[in-house]
């Protein structure tokens, strides 16, 4: 950067097909990704400022946005909760089944959305294993909002633990040892010591599953009931609009979602930003 | 005498060379069972009950599901879409990581944000944008229909909507690596007098081989399995632009359940395959592949 003088786009180096391998990324990325998105915002312009507002303020779509965003907000929680204790039991202990287990954390990356959504009803439908169970005490997870949370609950998990993990495998434990050194007792050692150390990683993850869910469409369908004003995702929203050629208004819902995507997104940035100067890293 | 009774119940069992750095008993098995538990209900038994549905009304309706022609069908257009969507992606992956990795220049760090960018949109918009450019009402509609170009409800909506889900997946995977490597290896081979490609194909590629394999892995798998974006641009027809997951669907929905878990089966299969493959990988070549803990 020293020998920059402000206007040179790209240090001289001796590695050839600069030109080759940017060019074809550009094009690429133009093509596949930022043409056709631009698409989709310029066709929610066309419904016009008041359209657009209208179209998202509608009742059903509010409704869509609100449940997509509370359900996926609720289960990115329980995921950053139960992820940190699985990441720690993961790090920490040795027990068996321990690196089967370890393994198994990455199942909802690789097993398709369809398929994980027809095997959670299965199970949660009131003849199902864990369904039927519930059942008798009148808890009613299929189906419902309940059922949403329990897919969004399984599609979010890998994202939390595969964060903190790291964290907590490279956490520097002679810390440990000079808390408790000064007098620290265990629990203070993990909330006041480790905790904010393993804070950064536990919200990146939980940006990052909320983030999925808040889009996720194939695993909830099945198990969500998908009544309007209930059980009704944004994505099926979309969906819904779509197949009644109402195709500017699917755009601005898709619009409304991704400027929600992206705030997260940005969320994130700032996180890590925070984490780099907190840390100097 | 009564202290060497109370200590012990104190001082938390020494574990390797750190006693005061682990959390007692009572509280180890607690967070071992918690995690367990979790794991246990949220991931191995809705694996489980794939498995179980599918076989339950008998191995001859198994075989039958997955073995009649609409199935078959699917399958192929599966193997079909990630056989173009996979290399389309490898191509651009080891583009994009050649230029971000080995040359410094402006708006890197936008490039590299933009590159991950599909991660962070739901697929049903991942789909619906193809919609908006090439569907009957889209921006292109008029000019395709005017020459009988058929791409949404068709293979080339489907395999667009796929490219764009997996888009990041092997650049993410070689990006890294490749910063990390730097550019003596390469500097070395050219002042040899190797060719740019000679010193791409011999010196770079053996380099990022296992990360290769391993973001071509995941990328195939979210290929095969992609479920929303997909849906919304192929229009459901049986036996010609339905994917295993779509079929999945169609099944689950005209209640023929044995059939759908006989499907999911396969692709539950495929995950197994993928995860195995993977760790696998971690554990082999750890040091080759960067970042191999993150997503």
């Amino acid at each position: 950067m020293a020998e920059g003088r402000g206007l040179v786009l790209k240090r001289p180096s001796s590695i050839p097909g600069f030109g080759l391998a940017l060019g074809f990324t550009l094009t690429y990325l133009s093509l596949i990704v930022l043409i056709p998105l631009t698409g989709l915002v310029l066709k929610s312009a066309t419904l016009g400022l008041a359209g657009f507002w209208d179209t998202v303020t509608e009742s059903r779509t509010v409704a869509a946005l609100r449940l997509s965003f509370l359900a996926s907000l609720f289960a990115a929680t329980v995921n950053a909760v139960f992820g940190t204790i699985i990441a720690w039991a993961l790090v920490r202990y040795r027990f068996p089944s321990r690196r089967l287990l370890d393994a198994f954390v990455d199942l909802p990356f690789a097993l398709p959305t369809a398929v994980a959504g027809i095997a959670l009803t299965a199970l949660y439908a009131p003849n199902g294993w864990i369904g039927g169970l519930l059942a008798p005490l009148g808890i009613k997870v299929a189906y419902t909002p309940l059922g949403i949370l329990v897919a969004l609950i399984f599609i979010g998990l890998p994202f939390v633990v595969r964060t903190v993990q790291p964290v907590l495998e490279e956490f520097d434990r002679e810390l440990e040892e000079a808390s408790a050194s000064l007098g620290a007792n265990r629990g203070q050692t993990v909330f006041r010591v480790m905790l904010p150390t393993l804070m950064p990683a536990i919200l990146t993850g939980f940006a990052l599953a909320l983030a999925r869910a808040v889009g996720e469409y194939g695993s909830v369908i099945f198990i969500a009931g998908n009544m309007p004003f209930v059980s009704e995702i944004a994505p099926l929203l979309i969906v819904i609009k779509l197949e009644q050629f109402q195709y500017a208004q699917a755009t601005a819902v898709g619009t409304a979602m991704l400027m929600i995507s992206f705030g997260l997104l940005f969320f994130v940035h700032l996180i890590q930003a925070w984490q780099r100067w907190r840390f100097g890293q | 005498m009564t202290d060497t009774a109370v200590a012990p119940l104190l001082i938390p069992e020494p574990v390797a060379g750190y006693p005061v750095t682990t959390e007692r008993l009572p509280v180890r098995i607690l967070l071992i069972a918690t995690a367990v538990v979790f794991l246990v209900l949220f991931l191995l038994l809705p694996l489980a009950a794939v498995f179980v549905e599918a076989l339950r009304s008998g191995l001859g309706t198994y075989l039958a599901a997955i073995t009649e022609p609409d199935a078959l069908a699917a399958v192929k257009l599966t193997l079909l879409v990630a056989a173009i969507a996979v290399p389309a992606n490898v191509v651009f992956g080891l583009a994009a990581s050649w230029a971000i990795a080995k040359f410094e220049f402006k708006g890197k760090s936008v490039l590299n944000t933009l590159i991950d960018l599909p991660f962070s949109v739901s697929p049903v918009i991942s789909g619906l944008i193809y919609v908006v450019l090439f569907g009957a009402l889209g921006y292109f509609g008029p000019y395709l229909q005017g020459h009988h170009i058929q791409i949404i409800f068709a293979l080339p909506g489907i395999v667009l909507a796929t490219i764009f889900v997996t888009f990041p997946f092997v650049a993410r995977e070689l990006v890294p690596l490749m910063q990390e490597q730097g550019t003596q290896d390469e500097e070395a081979a050219l002042s040899l007098g190797a060719s740019g490609w000679k010193t791409f194909f011999k010196v770079t590629l053996p380099n990022i081989r296992w990360a290769l394999l391993y973001g071509v892995v995941l990328c195939n798998a979210r290929a095969m399995g992609e479920f929303g974006a997909v849906s919304v641009v192929s229009g459901h027809i049986r036996g010609k632009t339905n994917t295993m997951p779509l079929h999945v669907e169609i099944l689950y929905n005209e209640y023929n359940f044995a059939a759908a878990f006989a499907v999911a089966s396969l692709l539950a299969l495929l995950a197994l395959i993928t995860l195995v493959i993977k760790i696998g990988l971690e554990w082999r070549y750890a040091d080759q592949i960067a970042a191999s803990r993150r997503h």
